[in-house]
């Protein structure tokens, strides 16, 4: 994870400070592929080292079960194009009630499988969070996050620190 | 069911199971089964067309066959490995699934999967939207141009292409320049701030690969060696997955 590693070195000046008053709530999807697949609990634990210097220790809500014990959103190994959508959903469900019980406004989805699944299964259920990747909040919290670069942001951030 | 289990595991010598065994590290645990449940409970795909991990396993050790590589249950696992991490035995049932799936006819599995593998085998990019190397160039050119010009502190904002020797060889899906090209400039702006030296390349630039998902050993494989490819032609240090 080089954000995190970019954040340690000091060249990723980061801070939470937007968030203070604000206080959105964040919670953080654990992609199989990158995390029980991968490198493990590791690669879990920097994601949430940066998501909460990017919005705050008391604002990040962690899902249950998470890490390598995370359930997998349904969106993977190909489930997206396979065309058994109401399959995929029922898959999705136990994903969807895992977000919901955060009652998060926000999901970081560091995965693009992740990042289409939980949000159609948003749209699908009924949710009232958003699916965002860090790239969007890391720039967000520098203030450096361009107009055209908003698309999945909800509209209480949509125009936040632009003039 | 019973009934008809038993006639079946008479064959043992031409099981499913066994040729999954023999291509499998430690034959992936596969006989080693409690029938504890642990990963049926905790499976999202339990329920789907009537089975779960456990079950599947069971009618691969009864020598249920033709049911193992005809249901359509090899496509709702997601080979996700999370009953593989709780179990106690490690049996690894994600790669039984991947050879249920092996099994099928090419031309039966699901089309959406097989499409994404042979559109993206088709073009340098391995991009399963069939984008090309060049397509991505303007793109990215484009962009980075109005950026520059509209975005103040970002007029030297970077998005080398083709860059020989850089540190990071930084890969892409085929949806952001696609469909939400947008998206990569946050990206560029993270790797402008830390002052990472970094690369684009027209070739294997693309992140995805369904050939894996369409377990088409193959074609997967070529998918990959491509993009190795394009990561050592460059010389690049570190192949860069994103978001
Ligand atoms: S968790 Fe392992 S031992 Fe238990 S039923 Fe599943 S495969 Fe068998
Ligand atoms: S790998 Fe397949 S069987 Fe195992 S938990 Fe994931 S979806 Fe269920």
């Amino acid at each position: 994870m080089e954000y995190a590693k970019w954040i340690r070195e000091g060249k990723l000046p980061v801070s939470s400070d937007w968030n203070k008053d604000l206080g959105i709530k964040f919670t953080l999807q654990d992609p199989c592929q990158l995390v029980r697949k991968t490198y493990g609990d590791k690669a879990g634990e920097d994601m949430r080292y940066v998501l909460k210097k990017l919005v705050g220790e008391e604002n990040f809500i962690d899902m249950s079960p998470n890490l390598s014990n995370n359930y997998c959103c349904g969106g993977g190994g190909g489930f997206l194009q396979s065309g058994r959508k109401e399959e995929r959903r029922t898959y999705g469900k136990i994903k969807f009630d895992q977000v919901m019980a955060t009652g998060a406004d926000y999901v970081i989805t560091p995965c693009h499988n992740c990042h289409s699944q939980i949000h159609d299964l948003q749209e699908h259920y009924g949710g009232n969070y958003h699916c965002i990747h860090f790239w969007t909040l890391i720039c967000l919290s520098m203030g450096i996050l361009g107009e055209n670069e908003r698309g999945h942001l909800g509209p209480d951030l949509e125009d936040f620190g632009l003039d | 069911m019973t009934e008809e289990a038993i006639k079946i595991s008479g064959k043992r010598t031409s099981r499913f199971l066994d040729k999954v065994k023999k291509i499998l590290p430690e034959e992936g645990n596969l006989d080693a089964c409690l029938t504890c449940g642990a990963c049926a409970s905790g499976c999202p795909a339990t329920g789907i067309d009537g089975l779960d991990p456990r079950k599947v396993l069971r009618m691969a050790v009864l020598g249920m066959d033709e049911e193992l590589t005809t249901t359509p249950w090899a496509w709702a696992c997601t080979m996700c490995t999370r009953c593989m991490y709780v179990c106690p035995m490690n049996i690894n049932i994600p790669q039984l699934v991947f050879n249920m799936r092996a099994a099928w006819p090419r031309d039966e599995r699901p089309k959406g999967i097989r499409a994404s593998c042979d559109k993206a085998n088709s073009v340098d990019s391995r991009s399963a939207m069939g984008l090309t190397g060049e397509m991505f160039s303007e793109t990215v050119e484009e962009l980075l141009e109005e950026v520059r010009e509209e975005q103040e502190g970002f007029e030297n904002l970077q998005a080398p292409m083709n860059k020989k020797g850089a540190y990071y060889f930084v890969n892409q899906n085929s949806r952001e320049p696609q469909m939400e090209e947008d998206e990569m400039v946050p990206l560029w702006k993270i790797l402008h701030t830390v002052g990472a030296d970094w690369t684009y390349s027209d070739k294997g630039w693309a992140a995805e690969n369904y050939c894996l998902f369409l377990a088409d050993n193959e074609a997967w494989e070529e998918n990959i060696r491509i993009k190795a490819q394009a990561v050592e032609e460059l010389g690049c240090k570190v192949w860069l997955n994103t978001e």
